[in-house]
């Protein structure tokens, strides 16, 4: 039988007695709430990209292809992409179509589109009830107002966004929780990228706290030159409290060690793949924490898909942009993501699929990049990446390879909890399900709590104490469930797991790695 | 590249709402390997966690025939020529009989409701009552109106329309949807066998105006100091004065012995809250059953959820079904192809659950076209003309609120042939069409009867 991965219009891949039905490819059926493929069915937008920037950010050109889009042109504020464009020549095109636009969508803006999304809403309220900041801070309004009524709002040119919208974790829970499929995280990244690009004093310490959270990849990059030193000087008390006072960033919180050894030096001198395969190439997306502080996941991942047998290739990549999609600085995002998505891509054509083993990495690529961005590429990006555990499950007899295998060295008892972002991939309960069975290994769900610090959230001094609010529940599970080490694929997540417990905290690939590698 | 099926079950269910919920336990406890997947978070945390099983039985004809002539022609007649609905039921059991031929209830049986509570009973515990009689309980709701309904979550029992306790109803100015002393007046009107009175109380102004209830909820739960008080003391300070507020037809004062508010009264400390009001009010604490978002929804959520896990369910949310293929010369499904936020990849099954919902669950969905079943699409039955699908009285018999799947009594569905669809899938709860299950008041009896059998089935499908 032949598995269909999707838009490529592969009409006569039915084989035997199998025949295809659906139409998943069938752009012309109208399906509310059960979308074709993924939950985006909006046009992706172009965030507002003018002309100052530019140059410092790296030299980059603007798109020729958003100026020439008829709406951008006569409107230099924000910019339309029209859609995004297929590298292996996919369905969407760069060229406005008249008959893909209702009669009545009048709104003069050019910038991104969501009336679809905002009258999909019937304000069940179902996004409110799954906010874990709604939950423990009562000034904020939460996902219904951030999304489609704040969206309603803004078409008035006399409204700001509302400053409420930094209080916004973007844990992406509302997305789950909407059962008319309204894009509320999309409207969120759109309206905080909207209001700190417009609204926000650039000269103000909580911007420049904020872009320093949010390009985490660029501290740490300068951190790992001098790994000890930064970890203790990170860490120093007197720093910290400056930290606190000046730039917001709690002193409760420890700063993550880095390595001593990146997870990219590593590879470098092991002397890159051991494997060659060119049926099974995987593209190893491993983001910045894997490779400056726990290289130790990059290379269980390395060790288990050799494993099985695949290739791996550890394309050059910036961040994935989670950080920076939180703090609503989606110009740093845009930048990073033209050199993730270009490296990828290639890798893509060299028959690769893209695998991350930061659950908020994959996120971003499937979800984020082809809602906010409009590369050349990012649609194959988005649907060829997958969790690094996922993908295995999908194409590799995991339960039977653990079913073989004796079990860890000794016996491990586990508090698992599942990140936000894996919850919205569908994937909240793949570790708890992998290793269920599995001889010596005890592993619990902690629970559907949220872990309260959401990258970047729970490292702002004004929102500490909700951040650690939101986790009690999570902690108080943790300590009664029989593990005494935490389990998490994110991690932020980790960090927070780690800071309101102190248990050590690992990643499922390392137990991966333990059961069935060694 | 190439996958072998490594996403593979018996039994695969589609849909993460009650009836897939319990059609995933039934099929599991008969020994099936089953795997529920849902696209969303359920809609339990929408629902009102009352489990209803039938209140009424609304006719489905107009009093006098419908006047020849084009079809909306004769279908505005006044609401006044319909007959009333028959009830509220004392019993739900012995009136599945009256119900349309094509009910759900009809093809399944009454026992299968019956096994379907049981088995609900059974994953709950002593979160629910209402087993101990096969009698519909009363339950108050936030409108003012009384539920004829199988079961009630603990946090409700206090409440009953049926219990003669002089009452008083809790509101707050900053929850706009609940007036509690409109609601206390319709009781009044209602005609229920106690005193009753409403009050305004101050606590919820402590928050921001629009707070959500889950913010009162959890500051309830942790106990959280309001303005320097702890919440619960907070709460049952502010509702004190008002303990004397019930006059009765005499004009005599009784102190009241059970108090209602709305259901924000916690979440994971739930039954905690509920006994520490009850102790510093002197009275009965009970919760009255709110519209979206729904406290014991969520809760109901929770613990089923729990019971899955515990059935060896294994279970997804977020992975929308978009495809399908079919084997044995199209008499059978061989697997869906679920949406991975982008990548399509297929889930062998050797039987499937359809419990997808109905038009508001979108597991039907409908244009100017017609209504269309999206993830198998199933046949569904329905007038060619679409002025056929409604009638003008908006509360009337609708007959679009009937449209589903029809399927035959071991639930498999029926092509416009009404041959069998496909041998291997089985359907439950709002997809089945022939239930207006709105004014019946039947939504989860139907979801837990359809759901059963439909996991039995499909287990044995596997067996076979």
């Amino acid at each position: 039988m032949t598995r269909h991965t999707g838009d490529d219009g592969d009409e006569a891949s039915g084989t035997g007695a199998s025949e295809r039905h659906g139409d998943a490819d069938d752009g012309t059926r109208s399906r509310p709430g059960v979308p074709a493929l993924g939950r985006d069915e909006q046009p992706a937008i172009f965030v507002p990209d003018d002309e100052e920037d530019e140059a410092a950010g790296g030299g980059e050109a603007t798109d020729p292809r958003t100026s020439a889009d008829p709406r951008t042109a006569t409107d230099q504020r924000t910019a339309t992409d029209g859609g995004v464009e297929s590298a292996t020549g996919g369905s969407d095109s760069a060229e406005l179509d008249p008959d893909a636009y209702d009669p009545i969508d009048v709104f003069p803006e050019g910038d991104l589109d969501l009336r679809d999304g905002a009258d999909s809403c019937y304000k069940c309220t179902s996004c409110d009830t799954s906010c874990p900041v709604a939950e423990v801070d009562d000034e904020f309004p939460g996902p219904k107002f951030q999304g489609p009524e704040q969206w309603r709002l803004k078409r008035k040119d006399d409204h700001d966004i509302d400053e409420s919208i930094t209080s916004c974790s973007n844990c992406m829970r509302c997305d789950d929780a909407c059962p008319s499929s309204v894009p509320l995280s999309q409207m969120h990244n759109e309206a905080r990228g909207q209001f700190v690009e417009e609204q926000m004093e650039k000269l103000s310490l909580e911007y420049v706290r904020n872009r320093i959270l949010a390009n985490y990849r660029t501290s740490a990059r300068l951190a790992s030159v001098v790994p000890r030193l930064s970890t203790f000087a990170m860490n120093f008390g007197p720093a910290r409290w400056a930290m606190d006072k000046v730039l917001g960033i709690p002193k409760e919180r420890e700063f993550p060690e880095f390595a001593t050894q990146t997870f990219r030096e590593w590879w470098r001198d092991r002397g890159g793949a051991q494997v060659e395969n060119p049926d099974k190439r995987v593209a190893y997306f491993h983001g910045c924490y894997s490779n400056y502080n726990t290289p130790e996941v990059g290379k269980a991942m390395v060790r288990v898909y050799e494993h099985f047998g695949y290739e791996v290739m550890v394309p050059p990549q910036k961040c994935s942009g989670t950080p920076m999609f939180a703090n609503g600085m989606l110009k740093d995002a845009r930048r990073h993501a033209e050199t993730n998505v270009e490296n990828l891509v290639a890798a893509i054509g060299d028959g690769a699929d893209v695998i991350a083993s930061c659950t908020s990495c994959s996120m971003s690529l499937r979800q984020e990049y082809p809602e906010l961005f409009d590369i050349h590429g990012i649609e194959d990006v988005s649907d060829h990446t997958f969790e690094a555990l996922e993908y295995l499950r999908i194409h590799e007899d995991l339960d039977g390879a653990l079913a073989e295998s004796d079990g860890p060295e000794d016996d491990r008892e586990l508090a698992y909890h599942a990140p936000c972002h894996a919850r919205n991939q569908g994937l909240a309960r793949q570790a708890v399900e992998t290793f269920r069975d599995v001889d010596g290994v005890e592993m619990e769900d902690v629970g559907d709590s949220c872990s309260g610090i959401s990258g970047t959230y729970g490292w702002k001094s004004e929102k500490y104490e909700k951040s650690m609010q939101i986790g009690e529940e999570m902690f108080e599970h943790m300590e009664d469930a029989e593990g005494e080490v935490g389990m998490t694929e994110c991690p932020t997540c980790a960090m927070q797991m780690e800071h309101g417990t102190g248990y050590e905290i690992e990643h499922p690939l390392q137990l991966l790695e333990e059961t069935v590698v060694a | 590249m190439e996958g072998s099926m490594a996403i593979d079950s018996e039994v695969l269910v589609v849909g993460g709402g009650l009836a897939g919920i319990t059609a995933a336990v039934a099929a599991a406890r008969e020994g099936a390997d089953v795997r529920l997947v849902s696209h969303k978070a359920s809609t339990l945390r929408q629902a009102s966690g009352l489990i209803d099983a039938l209140g009424y039985v609304p006719a489905t004809e107009p009093s006098k025939p419908l006047r020849e002539g084009p079809p909306t022609a004769g279908r505005n007649l006044d609401p006044d020529e319909w007959p009333d609905p028959e009830g509220p039921l004392a019993d739900p059991f012995e009136a599945t009989d009256r119900l349309p031929e094509d009910h759900p209830y009809r093809l399944v049986g009454a026992d299968a409701l019956r096994e379907g509570l049981d088995l609900f009973d059974d994953l709950v515990g002593d979160a629910y009552l209402g087993g101990h009689t096969d009698r519909n309980a009363l339950v108050p709701t936030f409108g003012g109106s009384v539920k004829p309904t199988a079961r009630y979550p603990a946090s409700a029992a206090a409440g009953l329309a049926s219990d003669d306790r002089p009452t008083l109803i809790v509101g707050f100015r900053s929850l706009t949807e609940y007036d509690a002393r409109a609601f206390a007046d319709r009781l009044s009107a209602a005609g229920v066998p106690f005193d009753v009175a409403g009050a305004e109380v101050e606590f919820a102004e402590a928050f921001r105006a629009d707070a959500k209830t889950t913010r009162l909820a959890k500051a309830l739960d942790r106990d959280e100091a309001i303005d320097g008080t702890p919440a619960r003391e907070a709460l049952a300070k502010a509702v004190g004065p008002h303990l004397h507020d019930v006059v009765d037809d005499e004009g005599g004062v009784d102190r009241v012995e059970r108090v209602g508010f709305p259901a924000f009264l916690g979440d994971d400390h739930a039954a905690e809250v509920r006994a520490d009001l009850a102790d510093r009010l002197g009275a009965d604490v009970f919760e009255v059953p709110m519209g979206p978002p729904s406290l014991p929804g969520l809760r109901l959520e929770d613990l089923l959820y729990d019971a899955l896990d515990d059935a060896g369910v294994r279970f997804e949310t977020g992975t929308p079904a978009v495809g399908y293929e079919t084997a044995d010369g199209d008499d059978r499904i061989d697997h869906l192809v679920m949406d991975r936020k982008g990548s399509a990849v297929p889930y062998g099954a050797e039987a499937v659950v359809l419990a997808t919902g109905g038009l508001v669950g979108k597991g039907l969905d409908s244009d100017r076209e017609g209504i269309r079943e999206p993830v198998l699409d199933l046949h569904v039955p329905q007038p060619s003309d679409r002025y056929e699908w409604f009638v003008d009285d908006a509360f009337g018999e609708q007959p679009y609120a009937r449209f589903g799947v029809r399927p035959d009594d071991r639930l498999r569905p029926l092509d416009a042939a009404e041959e069998v669809a496909y041998d291997n899938v089985r359907v439950a709860g709002g997809v089945v069409g022939g239930a207006d299950v709105a004014r019946e008041k039947s939504a989860s009896g139907v979801s837990l009867a359809t759901g059963l059998v439909a996991g039995r089935e499909a287990a044995r499908e596997v067996q076979q």
